[in-house]
């Protein structure tokens, strides 16, 4: 077991649902409400010294219970290791914690999780949509939603 | 009228095919570079393949002092009010040039983003196929158009032309 | 009188000025917007907006089998398509616990090597046009053209090529690449020399990209910046030395590093790493296992086509390794390639051209490869695989439910932190320096917005 789930282990034994390794990659699945504090310990520790936010993304299943999963990867530089949380968030009011005041990498990756999954984060300084215009309705990457509903600017030409 | 004068009609005639070979040779282009096709147009319009040599090496990032739209790249639908602006702020006459099978139609593009071909938003004169298209298929474009805008075609995607892939 | 001007004229009121540049601007390399609010030429505050070459590549990625997916990574950075393969195979790859052969290895290491130089050669080339320097653009161009010429060669396609096959390639190098490949590195390093001559003490380019646009490490790293721009500022991330793939750590390069990360450092960091490229390129070549080839009785290379039509004649005997291509267009994915290049799984890879064409087992392989429902299919898992984007860290994500249909592909744009932290490193610049600092980000449409 590597350092980081020992670690992570060790300290926020209630907080995880899971952790292991798989593919050669580490992960841990964590109470979606303790997920800043977890990420500041991985950030802080110095035995750990995660200091890139590399991605936040999100993955639905709709028909587990809960509906969510955001993904959050991490990756530190001085010690060169990886590490994936995964946070379960329930489908009828999904609501994560912002990673923002940590790292202010996670504004736009947590914008689009919104823009795409429909997924809120407390705190966010400005949770728009990014890559999707106003007016669109819905979140394009949630399974329920069909791949070729388009919803256009400008109306068709005749 | 004209037809009962031959004079004048054959003067007219003339006239018109002397202000096509004219216009036909000095486009001013204004590239709408928004995707891959735009390394394609890069190259086309850099010395290997050199579009100067067709009269349309001066791209104008102006609309209103631009006479070809040449659509460049997957247009979506959160872009198409741009196009669909620029294109209004053309002069007439003006001509629209399809460029990369995604402009013609959405190519395999099929989803919940992208406009299924600028054809649905403005009017196109002439189709450039090709994902994207080479840098050949894109100066046979160029003469089509050349030869439509010689014919004295006014634009407004009166008949469609496409290039030979 | 002009005294009296002078004394009548009030001082000059300084309302702050909004200005949009975009989505369709001249320096615009791609399609984005920033608002941008000015005080008199100062920038007080930008604001970017980004998605509108949002294509809906994670979305389509579902819809399709894995296969399916590889044309969509052509198009995410159209500018080195075949890191981006490269990049989504490898996360397919580790998914199904594939080891790549060691040749396959190397044609990767050298493609997405190839692919890096076209994409430092297009960024140095579009920013320095917008700084005026057309003809450095021009030069450049030339360069990526003769570098486009070999991507073609191999693969068939000049900008979209997807090549890259799970578990392989879709085919090794045609004969005479090396020779020729060598040729144009050559060349390019001609077409470097000039311009490094042309810009690199150039007063007016030097003046307008040296302390401007400056990014600060903690500033990087706080935004997760990788690539050249977080090595403009000094830190030494590149994916290939920390968390080496394919064969990088067999292979000796630098990593060249800023010290201020301004505009100009990323352009030297550019221009030196296309350098690293090339030399890494020689060495692959040098490194790289040989295969069979096809060969007359006296060892004497001769290509599939030729070979075939000798057979037509009957010249059959004492061909040293006797292979008849099925097809010429397919040069390169025959069986005495198809074999050192790729995987022997029959599960993962598609069986070889010629042998699809000639007997019934490999025709039944093929078609349970394609056929919906059957083919591909990883076990049940996640898996992120990062590579070195020509921008940064490109990194994929893919979740797989068991079935030939990938559940969710996630990709990691390099470019996506970098234009988030775009607004501080415009304010308190002038207007005018919006250009270069934008053009230094190198930002690709359809990977930003995918």
């Amino acid at each position: 077991m590597s350092v980081t789930l020992r670690k992570l282990k060790e300290n926020f034994g209630g907080a995880l649902f899971d952790l292991g390794s798989a593919f050669g990659d580490d992960f841990a699945v964590v109470h979606k409400d303790r997920i800043v504090e977890v990420s500041q310990a991985l950030r802080d520790d110095p035995d750990l010294r995660y200091n890139f936010l590399i991605d936040v993304t999100a993955v639905d299943y709709p028909q587990r219970r809960p509906r969510f999963e955001v993904v959050y990867h991490f990756f530190s530089l001085p010690l060169r290791h990886r590490v994936r949380l995964k946070a379960p968030v329930d489908g009828s009011d999904p609501e994560v914690p912002s990673l923002v005041p940590l790292w202010k990498g996670a504004d736009w990756f947590e914008r689009e999780v919104w823009d795409m999954f429909g997924i809120r984060f407390a705190g966010h300084p400005d949770l728009r949509r990014i890559l999707m215009y106003d007016g669109f309705e819905g979140h394009p990457l949630r399974k329920d939603y069909p791949v070729n509903r388009r919803q256009p600017r400008v109306g068709p030409r005749n | 009228m004209a037809l009962n004068t031959p004079a004048g009609g054959f003067f007219a005639s003339r006239l018109d095919r002397m202000i096509g070979w004219a216009r036909k040779y000095s486009i001013f282009q204004y590239p709408f570079v928004t995707a891959c096709c735009g390394m394609e147009y890069m190259a086309t319009a850099c010395s290997h393949y050199d579009v100067d040599r067709f009269g349309a090496g001066m791209p104008r990032f102006s609309p209103r002092q631009a006479d070809v739209l040449f659509v460049v790249g997957t247009i979506s639908h959160k872009l198409a009010p741009t196009l669909k602006m620029i294109y209004d702020q053309m002069c007439e006459p003006k001509w629209v040039v399809a460029f990369g099978v995604c402009t013609c139609t959405g190519g395999f593009y099929d989803n919940y983003a992208t406009v299924m071909g600028i054809d649905t938003i403005i009017p196109v004169d002439v189709y450039i196929p090709g994902c994207p298209p080479r840098p050949e298929t894109v100066l046979d474009g160029l003469m089509k158009l050349q030869e439509k805008i010689q014919m004295g075609g006014g634009g407004q995607g009166s008949g469609n032309w496409a290039a030979d892939n | 009188m002009n005294d009296e001007l002078l004394e009548t004229s009030t001082p000059v009121a300084t309302n702050r000025m909004l200005l949009s540049f975009g989505p369709s601007h001249p320096a615009m390399h791609g399609t984005i917007k920033i608002d941008v609010e000015l005080d008199g030429e100062t920038v007080v505050d930008a604001k970017v907006e980004i998605g509108y070459l949002h294509r809906a590549f994670e979305k389509s990625c579902e819809q399709g089998n894995y296969m399916h997916s590889i044309p969509y990574t052509d198009r995410l950075n159209y500018v080195s398509p075949l890191i981006c393969n490269f990049g989504y195979a490898q996360a397919v790859e580790k998914l199904m616990g594939i080891e790549l052969t060691e040749r396959c290895k190397y044609i990767r290491v050298i493609l997405s090597e190839l692919s890096r130089i076209t994409d430092h050669l297009t960024c140095i080339g579009a920013s320095a046009m917008e700084l005026g320097a057309f003809s450095v653009f021009l030069y450049l161009i030339k360069a990526r053209e003769y570098v486009y010429e070999l991507i073609e060669d191999v693969t068939g396609a000049r900008v979209t090529v997807s090549f890259v096959r799970i578990g392989g390639v879709k085919a090794d190098f045609p004969q005479g690449f090396e020779e020729k490949t060598r040729a144009v590195l050559k060349k390019t390093r001609l077409v470097l020399d000039e311009v490094d001559r042309l810009l690199t003490k150039n007063r007016i380019f030097y003046d307008r990209m040296r302390d401007v646009g400056v990014c600060t490490r903690e500033l990087a790293i706080q935004y997760g910046i990788t690539g050249p721009f977080l090595r403009s500022c000094g830190v030494e991330y590149d994916v290939r030395k920390v968390t080496p793939y394919l064969v990088y750590d067999r292979l000796d390069f630098d990593v060249p590093l800023g010290e201020r990360g301004d505009n100009y450092d990323r352009y030297l960091c550019r221009m030196r790493e296309m350098e690293q490229s090339m030399r890494i390129i020689e060495q692959a070549f040098d490194r790289m296992p040989q295969g069979e080839i096809n060969a007359d009785f006296e060892e004497r290379p001769i290509p599939a086509a030729e070979m075939r039509d000798l057979s037509k004649f009957g010249v059959t005997e004492g061909l040293v390794r006797r292979q008849v291509a099925a097809e010429p267009t397919l040069s390169g994915s025959e069986r005495a390639f198809g074999n050192l290049v790729n995987i022997q799984n029959r599960k993962v890879i598609l069986p070889p051209k010629d042998e699809t064409y000639s007997n019934i087992e490999a025709l039944m392989n093929h078609f349970k490869m394609v056929m919906t429902g059957h083919g591909l299919r990883p076990p049940r898992g996640e898996a992120y695989a990062a590579v070195e984007g020509a921008n940064g860290e490109l990194g994929f994500f893919v979740v797989s439910d068991g079935t030939d249909r990938p559940y969710r592909v996630r990709c990691r744009p390099p470019c996506f932190p970098t234009m988030a932290a775009l607004p501080h490193l415009l304010i308190g610049y002038t207007v005018a320096d919006i250009v270069p600092t934008f053009g230094s980000v190198n930002m690709i449409g359809g990977e930003l917005d995918r």
